[in-house]
């Protein structure tokens, strides 16, 4: 066969795209595929294929899709941190003579996808899944809007996230650093795979990020029970309107300017090439207008969290409703003016420089008033100490070190000297860690009960917690000494032995960490093992205050038999004050969506169609192309969309918890 | 039109605190961004000092008061008072709304000042605290060019050219004039001043003094490629006799850097060592922002007057760099090549397969050394 055949056929991908010259690396493929293959032959022996199929990788249901979303998170949450672990490593031990492990062309793919998993495969997935499982609920709503298209939104992440780990394997990830900067992202300085990996696998799973916002804005916007008015709305649920308008308004953004990118790459456009009129400035100002408000999609949804979980576990109304939902709003829309502080050493003059400057600190004005309203959710409060409160307690006071920093950063002289610095990197750790993923953990701990029916294992859990927080103490403080030390980042080696011991110390932090995720790992398997001792019958497990309290746990596939009437922001808590009685008859047939394998086929074939464009097997790409286009055409003439649960089944269901309730209800009488 | 740079008041309280507390944290550690060995470092980092003050008037409450009612409410302690239905209160409102807004228009109007007196293009108006600029002082211009993986410095007035060798007077105003040949990279001198980036086809400009003679380090602060960590270099302060010195050494340099000399030294390479030249081609700093260091290039100011329509506008005699560029698309199937694996041994000295190629860049390890670099390395000093 002659070699212009193949290259059409299989394009760039050749034997040496394989890690055949690798004895460590083809036994390690070789375990993940004896493994991938015991998994698969297991869940064939148990015949669990058509269990998963149908109960979740189809499912339309809001409450698994949550789930689902959650479980990559953790899944890449691995991922992301084994990376983190090798780049301490590196950097611990690469002085002098010393060159570390990891030769240039590792690590800096190490770096890259550290960053491009952690934000766009751990904490995405994480804060998708809270909202979606968690939204529908507060708002006394039985799905979201659009069914399917959650589902089809999932699985793009999903496919999204199957690229980079497919990058492991096959060929390489990007060199770039985590947002591929232009021009070293352009075909000149990058002619490998590697960036096309990461444009696919972004451009993904951004189709899903954008069309679960515009779900999950519809379903706030539309869906919530009668009588929750805009200033009725749970707080957390007030927070992912925010972050959904913030999604729909930024993520169009990532999209073009990878389309951009991509074009450069593909036709010989030159958008941010050096030359014949290319720019590479404009990819820094939009991927930031972008970046930035992502930002803030990260950390909102979470600060609704934390609202949640300090006025539950206060046993109090929170303070300051009103101000704490404009708070958010200002957020939002200050989100879309601060996106050059991310770029002040690029020679702006001094006013722009000042502007961005000084409208990034107004931010924290905002935020501070956030701050101290949880502070004053809990003084007067009778504050029980469980595991979402100590991670939020935690959380308020390492963000407010990571924000003190940031509007330090924010300051354009002193960025000038911090910038790409080690500081830098620790501030958004700082914010990242201290507020994103400590709120993922306070969320996961708060309502894991409502999703499984069992509360977490408390002991592992407070482990897990302590680990984490000291870890990330000793991870990251080092940092911001290092960046005062004039350190920068995305460093492979150095030469000055008397920094060696600060790495060193970071490195122990990491590990600390990482004893903080395996005891979060062990805590869900000792929680599932003693799952009767840890069971909530009640369905409010921590004596909740909104209508997610309100059903069982875990809740029916309706979630609610009749629509809640709310007429207090605590709805549930108000319905407890009024010893509101809970419906035991006349229930009626509900109208469901049906589940469909739509969404799991058509985000397959995009993920053929992602990894045919990268490769240059363009005749897959077209086929794949047709394929996406024939499936959805023919899903639209799909009229079995819908189902109704019998009102019998209703009964048989909502009689059943009645019968669970009737002990705690004498007892409570 | 000039105006008067408004100074920081020196951070002296802030300063002293940070001095007593440091030895103790440091342990004998050079924290060189507070305590650097440039004016313009120097302000930045009494800056840091004031802005971290004034935010720590509120932070440090927020600490305490999370502290102090995370233990006082806690729900074993029956004596506190528990009311489960206050959620407002106006006045409280305002406090915690107003006191980040004082705090704000505080650091704001430190930023706008601080920001327009220490911006990098504003020519400096003190060569240290108390020391103001003569009126008619001329600052040195130095130029700098980050190429694939190494600093190019080229010094106009002296005639002289260095690689990875950064020399500077002592007091005196120094203006950087910076671009890269390449991809982006960041100006960083710790010691001196905040960094700046270095980007193709355009000019970033930095203002800068340093105050004390000695050896300092720089390097780029932006990841650029695979020889990335390799991109640093030595600064070296020196009074006027020993600058002046340095300069008549230089200029001995055995090797001119005239273009085609660049081309060569702008192919990647990693790990350099310091390196000395005449400076020979008089507009080279203008043709490496203009893409046109290769024979047959036209410059992008040229196409650009050319575009504008402007009268002087030479005839285009080459093209510009890039219009033979072609995507991914437009390549035959033999063109696609091979993407390896990412552990796939590479080539130990790519650009001796290919000498030149673009592709090298992608390469783990660049040429040992270029010869024309090899010949020119600086005489060890001390």
């Amino acid at each position: 066969m002659s070699d212009s055949f193949l290259k059409t056929i299989f394009g760039r991908l050749t034997l040496e795209s394989f890690p055949i010259h690798e004895p460590i690396l083809i036994a390690t493929f070789a375990g993940v595929a004896v493994g991938g293959v015991a998994v698969l032959a297991a869940l064939t022996w148990f015949k669990l294929w058509g269990y998963l199929w149908k109960e979740w990788f189809t499912s339309v249901d809001h409450k698994k899709i949550g789930i689902m979303y959650m479980v990559l998170g953790i899944v890449m949450l691995l991922r992301g941190f084994a990376d983190a672990l090798m780049m301490r490593a590196q950097q611990a031990m690469a002085f002098g003579a010393n060159d570390g492990f990891l030769p240039a062309h590792h690590y800096d793919q190490v770096f890259t996808a550290h960053g491009v998993i952690m934000i766009f495969f751990v904490a995405m997935p994480f804060v998708t899944g809270l909202m979606n499982y968690v939204v529908p609920l507060q708002i006394g709503a039985r799905d979201v809007s659009f069914p399917f298209l959650n589902n089809f939104s999932f699985w793009m992440t999903a496919a999204g996230a199957a690229i980079v780990m497919m990058s492991l394997f096959v060929g390489e990830f990007a060199r770039t650093g985590w947002l591929a900067m232009a021009p070293l992202s352009g075909l000149d300085y990058s002619p490998d795979v590697g960036v096309d990996y990461y444009i696919w696998a972004l451009q993904i799973a951004g189709v899903g990020t954008l069309l679960s916002g515009v779900n999950l804005l519809a379903t706030i916007i539309k869906m919530r029970a009668p009588g929750m008015g805009l200033m009725k709305m749970p707080i957390f649920t007030w927070s992912a309107l925010a972050t959904n308008v913030l999604i729909v308004a930024a993520f169009p953004v990532l999209t073009a300017v990878l389309a951009m990118l991509s074009l450069d790459r593909y036709v010989g456009t030159h958008f941010f090439t050096n030359t014949m009129g290319g720019n590479p400035m404009m990819y820094v100002n939009m991927i930031w207008i972008w970046g930035h408000p992502e930002v803030y999609i990260l950390i909102l949804p979470l600060f609704g969290v934390f609202s949640e979980v300090t006025s539950t576990f206060s046993g109090k109304r929170l303070f300051g409703y009103t101000s704490m939902v404009y708070a958010l709003l200002v957020i939002t829309i200050l989100a879309y003016l601060v996106w050059l502080h991310h770029f002040f050493t690029m020679g702006s003059g001094a006013s722009v420089n000042s502007f961005f400057g000084i409208t990034t600190m107004i931010i924290s004005i905002p935020t501070g008033a956030k701050i101290f309203n949880w502070l004053f959710t809990m003084y007067k409060g009778r504050i029980r100490f469980e595991l979402p409160m100590m991670w939020t307690i935690a959380f308020m006071i390492t963000f407010v070190i990571g924000g003190m920093t940031g509007v330090l950063l924010a300051v354009p002289p002193a960025d000038f000297v911090l910038h790409n610095s080690l500081f830098l990197i620790a501030h958004f750790h700082n914010v990242i860690i201290g507020g994103v993923l400590f709120g993922t953990f306070a969320g996961l701990n708060y309502w894991f009960p409502k999703a499984f029916g069992f509360k977490l294992d408390k002991f592992w859990g407070t482990i897990s917690f302590w680990f984490w927080v000291v870890g990330f103490y000793v991870a990251f403080m080092p940092l911001y000494v290092l960046g005062l030390m004039g350190v920068t980042r995305r460093l492979r080696h150095f030469d000055d032995p008397s920094l060696q011991i600060w790495f060193i110390i970071a490195a122990i932090g990491a590990v600390l960490i990482a004893i903080g995720i395996a005891a979060l790992l062990i805590q869900f398997y000792v929680s599932f093992r003693n799952r009767e001792a840890l069971r909530d019958t009640t369905g409010d497990p921590w004596n909740g205050r909104s209508l997610e309290w309100a059903t069982s746990s875990p809740p029916p596939a309706y979630n609610f038999a009749f629509t809640p009437v709310v007429h207090d922001l605590d709805a549930w808590y108000d319905m407890k004050s009024q010893k509101a009685v809970r419906p035991v008859d006349g229930f009626r047939a509900i109208h469901m969506p049906r589940n469909t394998g739509t969404g799991v086929i058509l985000a397959g074939l995009s993920a053929v169609i992602g990894v045919a464009m990268i490769w240059y097997m363009w005749w897959l790409a077209i086929l794949g192309f047709v394929a996406l286009l024939g499936v959805a055409i023919v899903h639209t003439f799909n009229y079995d969309r819908d189902y109704y649960i019998p009102a019998d089944e209703v009964t048989a269901v909502e009689n059943a918890r009645t019968t669970q309730l009737a002990p705690a209800m004498v007892g409570g009488a | 039109m000039t105006m008067r740079t408004p100074s920081l008041p020196p951070a002296r309280s802030l300063r002293t605190a940070a001095a007593l507390a440091a030895p103790a944290l440091l342990g004998g550690c050079d924290w060189v961004v507070m305590n650097p060995a440039g004016d313009v470092a120097r302000q930045q980092a009494n800056l840091i000092l004031w802005s971290t003050g004034l935010m720590l008037l509120i932070i440090v409450p927020v600490i305490v008061l999370t502290v102090l009612f995370a233990w006082k409410y806690r729900a074993t302690n029956e004596d506190a008072e528990h009311r489960p239905d206050w959620d407002h209160s106006t006045g409280l409102e305002l406090v915690i709304w107003s006191a980040p807004l004082l705090i704000v228009i505080a650091l704001g109007a430190l930023t706008w000042i601080s920001t327009h007196a220490l911006d990098p293009y504003r020519p400096l108006s003190r060569i240290a605290s108390g020391k103001p600029l003569a009126k008619n002082d001329r600052p040195l211009e130095i130029q700098v060019v980050s190429l694939d993986w190494k600093w190019l410095f080229i010094y106009p007035e002296q005639g002289v050219a260095t690689v990875n060798e950064l020399v500077l007077p002592v007091n005196r105003q120094v203006r950087f004039r910076l671009t890269s040949s390449s991809v982006m990279n960041t100006f960083y001198v710790p010691t001196l001043a905040g960094m700046i980036y270095t980007m193709p086809g355009m000019e970033t400009r930095l203002h800068a003094v340093l105050n004390r003679p000695g050896r300092f380090k720089g390097l780029s602060a932006n990841y650029s490629g695979a020889g990335f960590s390799g991109m640093h270099f030595t600064v070296d302060g020196m009074d006027d006799a020993g600058f002046a010195k340095w300069v008549s050494e230089a200029r001995t340099a055995k090797q001119r850097l005239d273009l085609p000399t660049y081309v060569t030294l702008e192919k990647p390479s990693e790990n350099v060592p310091a390196a000395r030249f005449v400076a020979a081609a008089p507009q080279l700093f203008d043709r490496v922002i203009g893409m046109c260091t290769k024979p047959g290039e036209t410059c992008m100011q040229a196409t650009m007057m050319k575009d504008a329509g402007h009268p002087n506008a030479a005839a285009e005699t080459g093209k510009p760099r890039g219009s033979d560029g072609e995507g991914a698309l437009q390549k035959q199937p033999e063109e696609k090549g091979s993407s390896p694996h990412r552990n796939a041994p590479r080539e130990s000295a790519p650009g001796t397969s290919k000498p030149g190629s673009e592709a090298n860049r992608s390469m783990t390890s660049a040429d040992p050394l270029p010869a024309i670099l090899a010949r020119s390395v600086a005489p060890a000093r001390s």
